[in-house]
């Protein structure tokens, strides 16, 4: 028989305090007298004292580097997807840049099949545009879309599908199946050897620039090839004013666009690299203080519709040399929703219902992830996370429960911690610790070793 | 100001100065090293004086302008030098890194010459090591002479003075400054700390 | 002084110590023996992941006239071509005993990281890092205009002195180039004016806070009368479209931002023209002026040893807790005695030796 669980005094979306009963899988009852509802004998019903806490849909990652198969000693779908349990997700998405790649129904429904037996997280992988990633064929896409995966989410993230043309063919293809195409927006000839946001801190350190119109000239051309076959597109990791611009303009338009920005874009800027630690190199970079403001407030008014991590986990090796050595990427999973509460919520820009739409509702709703992204009421599925807004820690990525330790947030301290993380009723974590299956010897140690 | 006594004043303060030298004394002393160095070397031909940075250039300038009114036929100006030996110590990763001094040598050259160091205090001798070693890059002098104004004792290595301003008994806790009007703006010698 | 990774690091102060200590080793160069038993005992690394034989050389002569042991550590042929990591290379050299290394790598930031990764104890010495900095070329060239420009008979090197109200003009390939970025900021530092002379093309995107100005036109610049050029070396392959196509032909580069004969006749007598080297006879500089009395490009090289030497002198002497902008004092000029703060004042303490 599963636990049920009463949450106590408890804030759906940071609104008024009340009782959520979660039992058999949904939520079973909301209200002061929701414990009643309970048919378990009180032995079997864990009461959680919620006071003061903020409950939400369960998260939704549109932008997950699971780094399983190929890369297992950056990150495993176990390793990764209980990282998303620990930051408060109940469904991510695994970007295709396999190896091999996510092209195939094969590779997809592996992974997908991976992240069901590991439990943390429904995993949706994401398919690949084109053949490897090569910008040069599409990839099967039907086939994925048809497979057990259900893949919506096409992406060559990564690299930018940059021919206009396969652009083109890939955002009326998908529209058979509901798809999207998710666009790494970098144009190729500009950002050849780049390594840092272009300007007045690239031309004083001396690193290559990355400059912001590579990414809004391929956004730029992306909506109207969008609009002109109407289509579905979504732009990934948003890192410009520029580009919050032409998004706005777009959607003013009514392209069906969609937007995400990752936690690392809302609060660091390329003031960072100053230091040459490759753990602030990012992919788009991390760009100026004018650009963090620009893409905050297009988060709060909806220009931008998601928060997605982008989590990229990468070995020590990777990232223990020189910077130009370096690979590109951060994690991201454990951190993001402190990083939204403290840019968003505790600047007054977003409230708790706002974190709920761009960190669940919208990215469900673009990737067609069925029951997530719920509101909260009786009879839907139990996928919650329980935040406790007050708590305060310092990021020590050693102590994460990804395999991968480049957090450019270390030593830092963030407000908020998940406290509980509810995957249809089950408690994949409670107390802010995951809650490891002791029957899998993968876990005897506490923690995911591949 | 009077020649002081080396031993401290007890009923001085603890961390006032002793004034062992006035601005008269040094000049006698450097007048009857002038008169020394002539008698030893029978005349002075070939006398080249060369100044330890950062005091001891201003003390060879006096010292050569002595020579020079004594002896007829000395210009002073060609005798005198500088000599830093910084790059030539034995102890510079034990002390801040020291800022290197000027090394002048007159144009006459110091090989076939009679060179007198001079320096303003003689104390482990560790200096002169490091000045005759330095000495050595430049030339070959007929012979190395020492004039040091205070000779303060507390020899570390077998260095002796050849001409000596005033002998100074110290303790080692004490500190021995020579002040020069070139440099510190007034001349004199004074001794600091050390046991009440 | 730590370590040497930027001329950003050094303060007027710093800077002016570091030339002044080069006019002293600079000095002792003219001897006939030319070696100083200084740095005895101690280990230099020549850590070169990118080939530069003069810079090499230069550092080599430097450590070794102040007696160091010299270790060339090349990456042609060595493990590091093979794949090993900078940090297994540092942590090699921190086993070996390494008190300086000596790095010129060619990603930007690589003696930054070297220098405060924790992987070795050495005094790092920045010899040129991808696109960033140089700053032992800056010094040498702020050594070279101070003793040309500053210089007087009882001060041949112009010991002391800054560069205030001097002007600098730096022709070329500003945005690939290390020398560039050094150049602006030591020359600021020391007082002079600054001019960027460059194709649009070749100028970096945020060059709008660096502390110069900034000109298309070299004619309009030379018009100014320059005390000082510095001609920068353009790669020839910065114009084909692999490297990015920065100006359509060497000729229409030489053409525009060449210094030739007759811009030379333009400029004052008392300029000078530099060139880092190694120098396209014929793209950026001409023969005439290169081979021209104002040339001062061999003298850059000779005082680079000086100015390496001092850097090593400045980095490697000391016990350590030296602060780096300690005050420059005793530096004599020759034949002439100057005042010496009083805290410089000759004393002897216990322990101390004298």
């Amino acid at each position: 028989m599963t636990a049920q669980y009463l949450l106590k005094d408890v804030r759906p979306l940071g609104g008024e305090p009340t009782d959520v009963l979660v039992a058999g899988g949904l939520v079973a009852a909301i209200g002061p007298d929701a414990g009643d509802a309970s048919e378990n004998a009180p032995d079997d019903l864990e009461v959680i004292d919620a006071t003061g806490m903020v409950l939400l849909p369960g998260l939704v990652d549109l932008h997950t580097h699971l780094r399983e198969p190929g890369r297992e000693d950056a990150e495993t779908i176990a390793s990764g997807t209980r990282a998303g349990a620990a930051g408060g997700f109940t469904a991510v998405h695994a970007m295709a840049n396999t190896t091999p790649t996510q092209d195939t129904a094969g590779v997809v429904e592996q992974v997908w099949r991976l992240g069901a037996q590991a439990g943390w997280t429904d995993v949706h992988p994401v398919g690949a545009v084109s053949v490897g990633l090569a910008g040069e064929h599409l990839a099967e896409l039907g086939a994925m879309a048809d497979s057990a995966a259900r893949v919506r989410v096409f992406s060559d993230d990564g690299k930018c599908v940059h021919d206009p043309v396969l652009m083109r063919r890939a955002l009326e293809y998908v529209k058979a199946f509901d798809g999207v195409i998710a666009q790494h927006a970098q144009e190729p000839r500009l950002t050849q050897g780049a390594q840092m946001h272009e300007g007045v801190v690239s031309a004083e350190i001396g690193l290559a620039g990355w400059p912001a119109v590579a990414e809004e000239a391929i956004i730029a051309r992306d909506v109207l090839l969008a609009e002109h076959v109407g289509s579905r597109l979504h732009v990934c990791h948003l890192s410009t004013a520029g580009s919050v611009e032409i998004i706005r303009w777009a959607k003013s338009r009514g392209i069906a666009v969609t937007a995400e920005v990752t936690p690392h874009h809302l609060v660091l800027t390329d003031e960072e690299a100053r230091g040459y630690d490759p753990v602030f190199k990012v992919n788009p970079p991390l760009r100026t203080q004018a650009d963090v403001d620009a893409v905050r407030e297009g988060l709060a008014d909806g220009t931008i519709d998601i928060v997605a991590t982008d989590h990229a986990p990468h070995t020590r090796e990777d990232k223990d040399c020189e910077w130009a050595a370096a690979a590109f990427g951060m994690t991201g999973l454990e951190t993001a929703l402190s990083v939204v509460q403290q840019t968003m919520v505790d600047t007054g820009r977003m409230t708790w219902a706002d974190v709920a739409r761009v960190l669940s509702t919208n990215p469900a709703r673009i990737g067609r992830v069925e029951g997530h992204g719920r509101p909260i009421a009786v009879g839907e599925p139990a996928n919650l996370v329980l935040v406790d807004p007050d708590q305060r820690r310092v990021v020590e990525p050693a102590r994460q429960a990804t395999a991968s330790t480049n957090s450019p947030l270390r030593g830092r301290e963030l407000p908020g911690a998940v406290v509980a993380t509810f995957l249809r009723g089950r408690a994949t974590v409670l107390d802010g610790v995951p809650q490891d299956d002791p029957a899998d010897p993968r876990y005897a140690a506490g923690r995911v070793t591949p | 100001m009077t020649s002081g006594t080396p031993v401290p004043d007890d009923t001085a303060a603890a961390t006032a100065a002793t004034v062992v030298l006035g601005e008269q004394d040094v000049a006698r002393a450097l007048t009857r090293i002038a008169h020394e160095i002539l008698e030893r070397n029978k005349g002075g031909d070939d006398l080249v004086v060369l100044g330890i940075p950062t005091r001891g250039v201003p003390l060879a300038h006096r010292l050569a302008a002595r020579l020079a009114a004594v002896e007829p036929g000395l210009v002073a100006e060609d005798l005198v030098g500088s000599l830093d030996v910084t790059m030539y110590r034995d102890d510079l990763a034990q002390h801040p890194t020291r800022t290197i001094g000027a090394t002048s040598v007159p144009a006459r050259g110091i090989d076939g010459k009679v060179v007198v160091l001079v320096d303003d205090v003689l104390y482990s001798g560790r200096t002169i090591r490091a000045a005759l070693d330095a000495l050595n890059d430049l030339g070959r002098p007929r012979a190395v002479q020492l004039a040091a104004l205070v000779d303060r004792g507390h020899r570390e290595l077998p260095i002796r003075a050849d001409f000596v301003g005033k002998n100074l008994p110290t303790s080692t806790a004490e500190r021995v400054r020579v002040l020069l009007a070139e440099t510190d703006g007034r001349t004199e010698v004074v001794i600091e700390g050390g046991p009440r | 002084m730590r370590h040497l990774l930027s001329t950003t690091d050094l303060d007027r102060a710093a800077a002016i110590r570091v030339l002044d200590t080069a006019a002293q080793m600079a000095a002792t160069q003219g001897r006939q023996i030319k070696k100083l038993p200084t740095l005895r005992g101690r280990t230099v690394v020549n850590l070169f992941f990118e080939d530069s034989t003069r810079t090499r050389i230069s550092f080599e002569t430097a450590a070794k006239r102040l007696s160091a042991d010299v270790i060339n550590f090349s990456a042609k042929g060595s493990s590091v071509s093979k794949g090993e990591s900078l940090k297994d290379t540092a942590l090699t050299l921190q086993a070996m005993g390494a008190d300086a290394i000596v790095i010129r790598h060619q990603a930007s930031g690589a003696p930054h990281t070297l220098a405060h990764a924790g992987w070795t104890e050495a005094a790092v010495v920045n010899a040129g890092d991808g696109m960033h900095q140089h700053p032992t070329q800056a010094l040498l060239d702020a050594f070279t205009i101070r003793r040309h420009l500053t210089g007087t008979a009882t001060n041949p090197d112009g010991v002391g002195h800054d560069l205030a109200g001097l002007h600098v003009a730096v022709v070329g390939d500003v945005l690939h180039s290390r020398v560039a970025r050094s150049n602006v900021d030591l020359l600021h530092t020391l007082g002079a004016e600054v001019t960027l002379v460059a194709p649009p093309t070749l100028l970096p995107v945020g060059v709008g806070p660096w502390p110069a100005a900034v000109s298309y036109r070299l004619d309009d610049v030379l018009a100014q009368g320059p005390d000082a050029v510095m001609m920068l070396r353009v790669q020839r392959e910065r114009m084909s479209t692999a490297g990015g196509g920065f100006f359509p032909s060497p000729l229409e580069y030489t053409r525009l931002y060449g210094l030739d004969a007759r811009r030379l006749a333009t400029l004052p007598d008392h300029s000078i023209v530099l060139h880092p080297g190694p120098m396209n006879r014929g793209l950026e500089i001409s023969a005439d002026a290169a081979d021209s009395p104002r040339a001062v490009i061999v003298e850059q090289v000779a005082n680079g040893v000086a100015v390496r030497m001092a850097v090593l002198y400045l980095l490697l002497s000391g016990d350590g807790d030296t602060p780096g902008a300690a005050p420059a004092t005793g530096a004599v000029p020759a034949l002439t005695s100057t005042s010496t703060p009083a805290t410089a004042a000759t004393t002897t303490t216990a322990g101390a030796t004298a």
